[in-house]
């Protein structure tokens, strides 16, 4: 019954949307507002069936209802509660759900915000996102309709992947979700300029809170996917340069890249092509990312399914990427604005170069993705373009950027004059030289390294340049210290916001140096009794005990760690689930600020008098996540509402 | 034979025994480095897109055995190397190898920024150019009005 | 001229779409193995029950070397009655079936064999020298070995009659080495 009652609502949800892109997008041609106000109640139908459905799936987790099939094959009587929550988008036909319930309610929120204020492009807006929502809700109907019956009724379920019984498994889709997604917005803005016309900066300043939003998400959820990759995967890394893992990546590039640019056009009116091909872009990277992680065409720790919903996804990247695209060509006069420069030296061209950088590192990651096709299809010979590569193309373009991230935000607009030169560049550059000869003098032979600390330091300085030298002026007012720097981070939030973020960049910049340039690690195989030495920390193997749990058996080995002092007891596992072939490594690790200690259980012998095990020392990780939190704090800030600005 | 020719025999098979070359017992140690930068190079078979050294599969297990096995014997990196893709192909290598058409995909992105660049300065050209014939005569500022006018931007940006 | 240059934009994503479409065809899991055609590795392992087992030993048969695992379902447990069958239709004209069990603990891999009541030699490749040796990166696969030694045919995934007939058929047509 469940099943039927979900699939019949997608139908009409499928239906309504239909009906509310066509309705507003002939409102918006013949300018008759009932059409679009019929649009918008269609919006809000489609809404309320989408939530009922995810609230019915839900339901049906709960309930062990095994009569429709996805709750079958993801959930079993031993599944935990919370899992049997989170398990409703932990495979294909949730997670389509999840992503058309999260567009439905970005539709009703740029109702409800932009209905007054933007007459002309509103409706198209409308238009495109019901549009985009009815193809998931296609998907939903025809390739990945959750509500299959499963006939006959199984006793129990097959069980939700093991590895998604994570705390990440509640978070990090839905982070990056909420990414994807928000980036459908500013696409259907650019797509309303486009058909109306209207391509001056309306739409632009429209969509800026929607962009940080959407860029914060999927920054987010990049970080806690890598914290859970670290944590879970139980291969000791964070980031594996994975085909899924690319395709969150690319938009996130494109999508900073259009974050700056914008500020650009905002100024001087100029690079309103480029911008609207960057959104254009992003959106279509969103779409390329989900088409890979369910088409199956390129092998992926992530890849859900193939079949026919690979080439719904190809036909529909398709569709938009050559209508909007060709909407560029058609509009092309209009568009081309003619830009003016007054010198080299300048803001303008710090961002132009930055942008220059982050499309050639989306490109870098795109090509290298797709690589291992194009060498099937030229040469018939299947080659693989894994982390080396990437890390070797990408870390000098990374490591440019970092360093505009420095020059960006103090040189001047239009012309950068000697004297602005020095008076902001001075103590950075000097103070950073000064950094890398101390990184040479400490024993610091990695080039890679000394250049990150000596990028890193040069950036933070131009910060605390500009921060105190903002300070120093409202003191001079008059004012006492923390107002003073509290009323310039709130009276100039985006600017400072910014800075903030820019600062939380550079703590995961030199995260990820440090563990690259300096993380070691060891296997062996140890005797009870037996310990394994590795920077200073000694690991002892004690034994192992195995745990019957409630839908698998957990062997867990215990290691006693000592560096001098005795630092506990670490208990890597391995867990054996009974519909998975192959046992899920459980890491037990150490966290610390400069370094984690990191173990993992290899072969073992049944009767536990011997273990092999991985053992790593990971050096400044935990700084990726606390630059994390300040890259969060950072666009939080810079997303409150502008105060006016007064003296 | 004569005894003394017997003991020379002796002798000299013994000493032909002592200076034979130990290729029987794995001699060299290896450093668990070089396992590990080997294995970095090395795709897991049977994970996706992780390599030999980060894999916690069994089977990546067994690889770095065979690898450390390997160059225990003697063998170099590269010739470890070669044997894995003497049986899996080019694919097993986690970074094409720069050679003949997967030179594509080490240039490509140089070129891309090459171009990017190119572009971008005959636009930065073009666009700081054309405002020459328009060039206002500069004002004169009065050196203090310039000063004040510094410190309220400090103070307001 | 110029106005033309413009819809260059929107027709540079068709061959983009093109390759990711060709990805439809193609298996970004089969590996074409460079061993066709090589003389196949030799190995010495011993069965289960303990007798010795090598390439050598079979020198001049027709040698299918199937490698398989316990864990591998459905795939291997749908041949297992296939490679038997045929194990003991072609034994007496010079084929021979080898099974090779990767990554099995010993009961799981006896209890699969008595299950299906395989007759054929079974062995454990216990570190995994030999599946690397053969190029193996899944379960199951089988090589069709001819009579010179060389390896004709990788087959992945399960075997089926059709193929193991064919191929064997064709192999045994062959004449041996002199």
């Amino acid at each position: 019954m469940t099943a039927d009652l979900g699939y019949g609502m997608t139908l009409v949800a499928l239906g309504l949307a239909v009906y509310g892109s066509i309705a507003a997008g002939a409102g918006a041609r013949t300018g008759r507002l009932a059409l679009v106000e019929s649009a918008q109640h269609a919006a809000v139908g489609v809404f309320v069936l989408v939530t009922t459905c995810f609230a019915l799936l839900t339901y049906a987790f709960l309930t062990f209802d095994f009569s429709v099939r996805y709750v079958a094959t993801n959930t079993n009587l031993g599944t935990p509660f919370y899992y049997r929550i989170t398990g409703v988008w932990g495979a294909l036909e949730g997670s389509i759900i999840l992503w058309s319930w999260m567009l439905a309610l970005y539709t009703i929120i740029l109702i409800v915000r932009h209905r007054e204020g933007a007459r002309e492009l509103y409706p198209w807006a409308l238009a495109t996102m019901l549009g985009i929502l009815a193809f998931f809700l296609l998907v939903m109907t025809v390739a990945a309709p959750p509500f299959q019956r499963q006939v006959p009724v199984p006793a129990d379920g097959r069980g939700l992947n093991p590895l998604l019984e994570d705390t990440g498994m509640i978070t990090h889709p839905v982070a990056l979700y909420l990414g994807f997604t928000g980036f459908t917005v500013p696409f259907a803005f650019a797509m309303a300029a486009l058909i109306t016309g209207r391509i001056g900066d309306t739409w632009l300043a429209l969509t800026r809170r929607w962009t940080i939003v959407a860029w914060y998400f999927l920054s987010l959820g990049l970080l806690i996917g890598g914290w859970w990759s670290y944590h879970v995967l139980g291969w000791g890394g964070y980031w594996a340069w994975d085909p899924v893992e690319n395709a969150a990546f690319m938009p996130w590039l494109t999508g900073t890249a259009f974050l700056h640019s914008v500020m650009i056009q905002e100024r001087r009116r100029m690079l309103r092509l480029w911008n609207i091909s960057l959104v254009i872009l992003t959106f279509g990277l969103t779409l390329f990312g989900t088409f890979l992680t369910r088409s199956g065409v390129i092998a992926s720790v992530h890849a859900f399914t193939q079949g026919s919903i690979g080439v719904l996804f190809l036909s529909f990247l398709g569709l938009v990427l050559l209508s909007a695209l060709g909407l560029v060509a058609w509009r092309w006069e209009a568009i081309r604005s003619e830009g003016e420069l007054d010198s080299v030296v300048s803001r303008e061209s710090a961002f132009l170069l930055n942008n220059v950088l982050l499309v050639a590192a989306a490109f870098t990651v795109f090509f290298g993705t797709v690589f291992p096709l194009l060498s099937e299809a030229v040469r018939g010979v299947k080659v693989s373009v894994g982390a080396p590569f990437f890390n070797q193309v990408n870390i000098p373009l990374f490591l440019s950027l970092v360093f505009l991230m420095g020059v960006g935000p103090l040189i001047a607009w239009r012309r950068a004059s000697l004297d602005n030169l020095t008076r902001n560049f001075l103590w950075p550059v000097a103070l950073g030289i000064v950094a890398a000869a101390a990184a040479f003098a400490l024993g610091v032979r990695s080039v890679l390294a000394a250049l990150t600390f000596a990028t890193t330091v040069f950036v933070a300085v131009t910060i605390a340049v500009d921060f105190t030298r903002a300070t120093r002026s409202r003191l001079r007012l008059g004012e006492s210290l923390l107002p003073a720097m509290g009323r310039l981070l709130l009276r100039h939030n985006r600017r400072y916001g910014g800075f903030v973020v820019h600062l939380g960049i550079l703590i995961i910049a030199l995260g990820v140096m440090g563990s690259h340039a300096w993380s070691v690690q060891t296997e062996t195989t140890l005797h009870r009794g037996e310990a394994a030495e590795l920077a200073g920390y000694r690991v002892r193997f004690d034994g192992l005990t195995a745990v019957e749990e409630s839908n698998h058996l957990k062997v867990v080995g215990a290691f006693t760690v000592s560096n001098g002092k005795p630092l506990g007891v670490l208990r890597p596992a391995k867990k054996f689930y009974p519909q998975e072939q192959a046992p899920i490594a459980y890491v037990d690790y150490r966290l610390g600020l400069r370094e984690d200690l990191y173990l993992v259980l290899g072969d073992f012998a049944r009767d536990g008098s011997q273990a092999t095990i991985k053992l790593q020392v990971n050096r400044l990780v935990s700084w990726i996540w606390i630059g994390g939190l300040v890259l969060t704090l950072g666009a939080a800030l810079a997303i409150l509402p502008e105060r006016h600005k007064s003296a | 034979m004569s005894r003394p020719v017997a003991v020379l025999v002796v002798a000299l098979s013994v000493l032909a025994l002592a200076v034979r070359p130990a290729a029987a017992q794995s001699g060299k140690p290896v450093s668990e480095d070089v396992v590990h930068e080997v294995a970095a190079q090395l795709r897991c078979v049977v994970c996706q897109n992780l390599s030999v050294a980060d894999s916690p599969s069994e089977m990546a297990g067994q690889m770095r055995a065979i690898i450390r096995e390997r160059l225990a014997a003697g063998e170099s990196p590269a010739e470890v190397q070669r044997y894995f893709v003497e049986r899996y192909g080019e694919w097993i290598l986690l970074s094409p190898p720069r050679r003949g058409f997967n030179l594509l995909v080490w240039l490509l992105p140089l070129v891309a920024v090459v171009v990017g660049l190119a572009v971008t300065v005959a636009l930065v050209w073009r666009w700081t150019h054309r405002r020459r014939g328009v060039r206002t005569a500069p004002v004169a500022v009065d050196p203090a009005m310039s000063e004040r006018i510094r410190r309220e931007l400090e103070s307001g940006r | 001229m110029k106005r033309l240059w413009r819809w260059l934009i929107p027709v540079a994503v068709l061959p983009v779409l093109a390759l990711l479409a060709y990805g439809f065809k193609v298996s970004p899991r089969d590996i074409p193995s460079p061993l066709v055609g090589r003389p196949a590795p030799a190995f010495a392992l011993a069965t289960l029950d303990g007798s010795p087992l090598s390439l050598e030993g079979h020198r001049g048969k027709v040698v299918v070397v199937n490698f398989w695992a316990s864990w591998c379902y459905p795939a291997c447990y749908e041949e297992a009655p296939v490679l038997e069958r045929n194990w003991r239709g072609y034994r007496a004209r010079g084929v021979v079936v080898v099974g090779v069990d990767i990554q099995d603990k010993r009961e799981a891999a006896e209890k699969f064999v008595a299950d299906f009541g395989l007759t054929f030699p079974v062995a454990q490749d216990l570190k995994g020298t030999v599946s690397v040796d053969y190029g193996v990166y899944g379960v199951p696969e089988t090589f069709f070995v001819d009579r010179k030694g060389q390896i004709r045919v990788k087959h992945v995934g399960a075997v089926t009659d059709d193929v193991f007939r064919a191929t064997v058929d064709r192999l045994l047509a062959e004449p041996s080495a002199p």
